[in-house]
């Protein structure tokens, strides 16, 4: 059955009429990317972080720093960005955990590690600062800038793929397992031997080069990046309700939260058009999964199937 | 160096320092207007300790929902923005001073508290720490966005007679408003102390946030509780926002300003401890002020949050916190 999804999902751009709609399969399926992400260490792991921009700027910076001040190849940008946003989960996550962080308190750390980036990359030479850097324009395959959305849409689906065998790795793992154990209940898990720094720093370095990998693309694909897109928290919360009203710690439960939010975003647009509305029914949305159905959507198939 | 101009804009002060016949910007003191003096480092000192005792105010409502239920308010900057709205509306359509209009917003910022408390933050979260902490984020973002929708992403400000009114203090000029916003606040966080300490409602208060199984028992309906603390706390961004109106900006983003500075002020100065929101409250007014002189303006700010994660990794428990 998921064999089949997969096939339905790569075939779709080639059945939508126009390039607009490609583009918003395209959006939905790059959203569902990073709720993916954002789900393996926090619906997974049970670390509730609100500033995962942190990782994907760092991803979107590195490519775009490779390419024009280095000249390298727009493609070494993924492994690039997968080791540089691990590196900086890993550090967070040693420097944050060491400490004891968790709930709360780890939810206010990565917001201020996202809020010293953007700073940091707005004020520094070496990230042009608040200009921003510009790719210089040339499309071609080889050098990672497609003029078809349709080759944008299967790079993010190869990437979700990706992201969702991680989810279901982690579902059936060891490691996973240790990370629920933790997740469940700390004290409990340490007894019986998993070493809590080791497991969570890993989760959230894994979390972080995946979703390093979003910001590789968002680059390639607008051909600019500035401090407040590459860290600013608007992406943080994105990915956060993705996964939240999705499921966070499903497998499925990003894709669902997406594809959910960017119906309500579209068709909330064709009504009232407004800046701000489609976000603020997300807000609603929010509340009321968190209030209805803890487990998100996710959680509303498996207890469909069940009755 | 020689400092030899200020020029005052309406958000920014900028020092100027001239160099070899150029001119060079030292330093900007953000989000600060009518501030004129003749020692920057004086200057930028004093302003910081002003504007921190507003600081000290958002903190001390966060500091008190902290205290008694256990959760970080992601919202507190948002209800901020919605104070600000409400004390701008009634200066800009019913020619109220925001200062005559302090006790209205206190009054009606309580009640959106104690409201979003009991119908919205209370029923959704069902008592668990994550729910509750989502619960805020979502109300934030739901009034964020619902603010951006109504009002539009312009930044509006007003102006009072006072709003460049100077005090002439030795070889400095303070800005009136800022005087007032750093004195009023003061007193409604003794107001607020007195309040939690000698007063029935306020050792109810005390009591839930101790023990809140043990307060039941002895007659004290813990939701109740809760839904009037919530309320007190945003209460004091009602009287907040009035104090900062005449000297600020606001906007529907405007909250994103005071939310990392609130965090840091909390747990700088101990999850739940009144004190410890003064003290922080100033120290981080110190510090972003001392940071934009010598920063710059695009990396003074970076000053505070690594003052958070510095706090956050080597001493959660901040300067007056209990040892966990």
């Amino acid at each position: 059955m998921k064999a089949v999804a997969l096939v339905v999902l790569a075939l779709v751009p080639f059945a939508l009429p126009s390039q607009s709609m490609v583009n918003i399969a395209m959006l939905t399926a790059f959203s569902a990317f990073i709720g993916q992400c954002w789900n393996i260490s926090g619906g997974f792991g049970g670390l509730t972080s609100f500033g995962h921009a942190v990782f994907f700027g760092t991803g979107a910076y590195a490519v775009a720093i490779l390419q024009t001040r280095y000249g390298l190849n727009p493609w070494l940008g993924l492994p690039v960005g997968f080791v540089a946003g691990g590196l900086v989960g890993a550090a967070i996550g040693a420097a944050s955990f060491r400490a004891g962080l968790r709930g709360s308190y780890f939810a206010l750390v990565t917001l201020a590690f996202a809020e010293v980036f953007r700073i940091l990359s707005n004020s520094l030479d070496f990230t042009r600062g608040g200009l921003g850097i510009n790719i210089p324009l040339g499309m071609g395959v080889g050098n990672f800038q497609f003029a078809d959305r349709r080759a944008t849409y299967a790079v993010v689906l190869g990437l979700l793929v990706l992201a969702t065998l991680c989810a279901a790795w982690l579902r059936r793992s060891r490691f996973g397992a240790r990370l629920a154990a933790l997740r469940e209940n700390e004290d409990a898990a340490q007894a019986l031997g998993v070493d809590l720094v080791r497991t969570k720093t890993l989760a959230l370095a894994l979390s972080g080069g995946l979703t390093a990998l979003a910001g590789v693309v968002y680059t390639q694909t607008y051909l600019y990046i500035d401090p407040t897109i590459a860290f600013g928290s608007e992406r943080s919360v994105e990915m956060l309700l993705v996964a939240m009203i999705g499921g966070a710690g499903t497998v499925w439960g990003p894709i669902l939260g997406a594809v959910a939010l960017h119906i309500v975003a579209d068709v909330s647009r064709s009504f009232i058009s407004t800046p701000g509305f489609a976000p603020m029914l997300y807000g609603v949305v929010l509340l009321v999964i968190i209030g209805v159905l803890p487990q998100g959507m996710a959680g509303l198939w498996e207890r469909l199937r069940r009755a | 160096m020689e400092v030899f101009c200020f020029f005052s804009s309406e958000k920014k002060v900028f020092f100027f320092e001239k160099k070899k016949q150029k001119t060079f910007v030292r330093g900007v003191l953000r989000g600060h207007r009518g501030f004129v003096v003749t020692d920057i480092f004086l200057a930028a000192l004093i302003n910081g300790i002003l504007i921190g005792g507003v600081y000290a105010l958002v903190a001390l409502g966060l500091t008190l929902i902290y205290g008694v239920l256990h959760i970080v308010n992601f919202a507190h900057g948002s209800l901020l923005m919605v104070a600000m709205f409400a004390a701008w509306l009634l200066a800009e359509k019913v020619g109220l001073s925001p200062y005559a209009a302090l006790p209205v917003v206190a009054a009606g910022m309580f009640g959106v508290g104690w409201g979003l408390y009991r119908f919205v933050i209370g029923r959704v979260s069902r008592g668990e720490d994550r729910a509750i902490l989502l619960a805020t984020l979502g109300v934030a973002v739901v009034l964020d966005n619902a603010f951006l929708a109504m009002f539009g992403g312009d930044t509006r400000q007003i102006e009072t007679d006072l709003t460049f009114a100077m005090w002439e203090v030795g070889p400095l000029l303070l800005s009136v408003p800022k005087v007032i916003a750093f004195g009023a606040s003061l007193a409604i966080a003794g107001l607020l102390w007195a309040f939690m300490a000698l007063t029935d409602t306020g050792r109810a208060i005390r009591a839930v946030a101790k023990e809140p199984e043990g307060a039941r028992l002895m007659g004290i309906r813990p939701d109740r509780i809760f839904a009037l603390a919530y309320g007190i706390g945003i209460a004091c961004l009602g009287a907040a926002a009035c104090l900062l109106l005449p000297s600020f900006f606001v906007s529907p983003h405007v909250g994103n300003v005071f939310v990392l500075v609130a965090f840091t002020i909390v747990v700088l100065g101990g999850m739940g401890s009144f004190p410890g929101a003064v003290v922080g409250g100033i120290l981080i007014g110190v510090t972003e002020s001392l940071g934009g002189l010598f920063l710059g303006e695009s990396l003074g700010p970076i000053g505070i949050s690594l003052v958070f994660i510095a706090v956050l990794l080597l001493r959660p428990t901040g300067l007056f916190g209990a040892t966990r």
